[in-house]
């Protein structure tokens, strides 16, 4: 089965979102994530999706409930690289995606979670836990 | 109409195209509207023959009712758009352009005259379809003119309306869109679009929105205002309004606009500190030495 | 007004939905909307299309080319055989914030075009219909 690819980097996650993802894809990703964090203690959930030309109801959902569930588990999410066509779509939608957090760029969105991770555990997010 | 399918012009067409066309020609040269200033007689010549062809062309199927939109005219069609807007180059009127085609009505209408001499229901009927056919033929190249003179005026209004808003970089991460006029609903979502295409493209998290140079603003104004910070928030960056007159600041609570928790600030300069303190930084006098 | 060109798709899978939201893209491409128009009239037919599949147990979507004097557009239209919409007017009433309604997205949606029409009985079905104009 298809699935987007979760990578480990420290105490991050990283996804990247493809282009058009079907609500399959996106439903399995969220449990995939889910799991990724409770397994590896993960704190911190980057989400980029600068590829995505379109974020509807369902997209923007998953999200929130990506970021919603994560907090439970004590990971903090941000959402990178959100176009300005999809920006100015969602406002249009009504759509505010509450409890998401979101940065310009890759770079921002590590800067952002290296912060909120390093106030987390109190000392420097590349800190390798045992596995 | 079973007159229709009476018709003789297409007969007349295909017997004295020649003639008719050396008349034609003839009858341009001759008339007070000729400008030979703006095109040669070769071209005029040129133009006349190749309308005429194409006419006649297009007149054999014996269906004239349908010369805007029928297949048969569609090459006729080409012919007068491209004469249309070439003679618009050139410098000729919309009329001058249409009185091409008018001035083929006394020709036709000659060998019309002779072809029903002693038939004065058909000879009427069949200039009603001529003179009907002709000013269809000729309404339609004022209307590629039109068409074209819209496709340039829409042309410059877009250039000025990105003239008119210059998103500039006040410092590292800080632009700012200094406002000026009245905001439109089409200005405010030109300005919203550029706006945000250069946050992504310069990284910039904090934007200030200027609106000292903007007289008034309405419900729909402050709307697209709110919209455009909405959206850039949801991007990851967040914007600062400043420059709010006080009559301004006495609408948006008149009209009962909620800003919700958009910065505002009275002085671009306000804004500005604003924005380096989010951004961490911080001015200091220089040591002197 | 003149229909250039249609398509019909089955909505059946969610598969099928992403199809939906090429085809769209694809022709508003065609037409030459801008790219916020293209992404607001691609994520309006992804909400229809997806109500069309949750909510209506399945159905079809048609993509419809329209040409006009003086301009062109794309048309979607959305149908199914579901159990139908009781209440329209509330439907198309936001329900995303407050996390309640069908999460239909319909009143969004019907934001992001020009035109919108919905016709839907309890017990027969519903179509909606979209169109966005250049």
């Amino acid at each position: 089965m298809e699935r987007i690819p979760i990578l480990k980097m420290g105490q991050l996650l990283l996804v990247t979102i493809q282009v058009d993802m079907h609500d399959q894809l996106a439903l399995t990703l969220q449990e995939d994530l889910t799991e990724r964090i409770s397994l590896t203690g993960a704190k911190g959930v980057l989400i980029d999706i600068s590829s995505l030309e379109v974020v509807d109801s369902f997209i923007g959902r998953m999200l929130a409930n990506i970021a919603g569930m994560a907090r439970v588990l004590d990971a903090e999410t941000v959402v990178v690289g959100m176009q300005p066509a999809v920006a100015i779509t969602l406002v249009e939608l009504g759509l505010s995606l509450p409890g998401v957090r979101t940065a310009l760029n890759v770079e921002r969105g590590m800067a952002f979670l290296h912060g909120a991770v390093d106030h987390r555990l109190g000392g420097p997010a590349d800190d390798h836990r045992a596995e | 109409m079973t007159a229709q399918a009476a018709t003789k012009i297409p007969e007349i067409l295909e017997r004295d195209e020649a003639q008719i066309l050396t008349e034609w020609i003839r009858h341009q040269q001759e008339s007070a509207g000729r400008r030979r200033d703006l095109i040669s007689d070769r071209d005029l010549e040129r133009q006349s023959r190749e309308f005429l062809h194409l006419l006649r062309e297009a007149t054999r199927g014996g269906d004239l009712g349908d010369s805007n939109t029928g297949a048969a005219f569609g090459r006729v069609r080409e012919l007068l758009a491209e004469v249309s807007r070439s003679r618009g180059l050139q410098g000729f009127s919309p009329s001058e352009t249409a009185t091409f085609l008018f001035s083929l009505k006394p020709v036709l209408f000659g060998r019309i005259r002779e072809a029903y001499l002693k038939d004065a229901e058909g000879l009427f009927a069949e200039l009603q379809r001529a003179t009907e056919l002709l000013d269809r033929l000729g309404l339609y190249t004022t209307e590629v003119y039109q068409k074209s003179r819209e496709q340039v005026i829409a042309r410059q209004q877009a250039d000025m309306l990105e003239l008119s808003t210059p998103v500039v970089k006040l410092w590292d991460g800080v632009l700012a869109l200094p406002m000026i006029g009245t905001l439109d609903s089409a200005r405010t979502q030109v300005v919203m679009e550029t706006l945000l295409q250069r946050i992504v493209e310069t990284g910039a998290e904090v934007a200030i929105l200027d609106i000292t140079g903007v007289p008034t603003v309405d419900t729909l104004t402050a709307q697209h205002l709110i919209k455009t910070v909405t959206a850039a928030r949801l991007m990851g960056a967040d914007c600062i309004i400043s420059g709010i007159r006080p009559q301004i600041a006495q609408t948006i609570v008149h009209l009962g606009v909620n800003l919700g928790d958009v910065t505002t600030k009275a002085t671009l300069a306000d804004a500005f500190a604003v924005a380096l303190a989010r951004r961490g930084l911080q001015v200091q006098r220089a040591a002197r030495g | 007004m003149i229909i250039e060109r249609n398509e019909e798709l089955e909505v059946r899978t969610s598969t099928d939905v992403a199809r939906v939201r090429q085809v769209v893209r694809a022709w508003s491409v065609e037409v030459g909307f801008s790219l916020v128009d293209q992404t607001k009239m691609v994520t309006a037919a992804s909400e229809l299309a997806r109500n069309t599949l949750e909510h209506g147990g399945g159905g079809t979507a048609t993509v419809l080319l329209l040409a006009e004097p003086g301009r062109r557009g794309v048309r979607l239209v959305c149908r199914d055989e579901g159990p139908g919409i009781a209440d329209v007017a509330t439907a198309l009433r936001d329900g995303y914030s407050t996390g309640t309604g069908l999460g239909l997205g319909l009143g969004g949606a019907r934001r992001l075009v020009n035109e919108f029409a919905i016709e839907s009985q309890k017990g027969a079905g519903t179509t909606v219909t979209i169109t966005r104009w250049k």
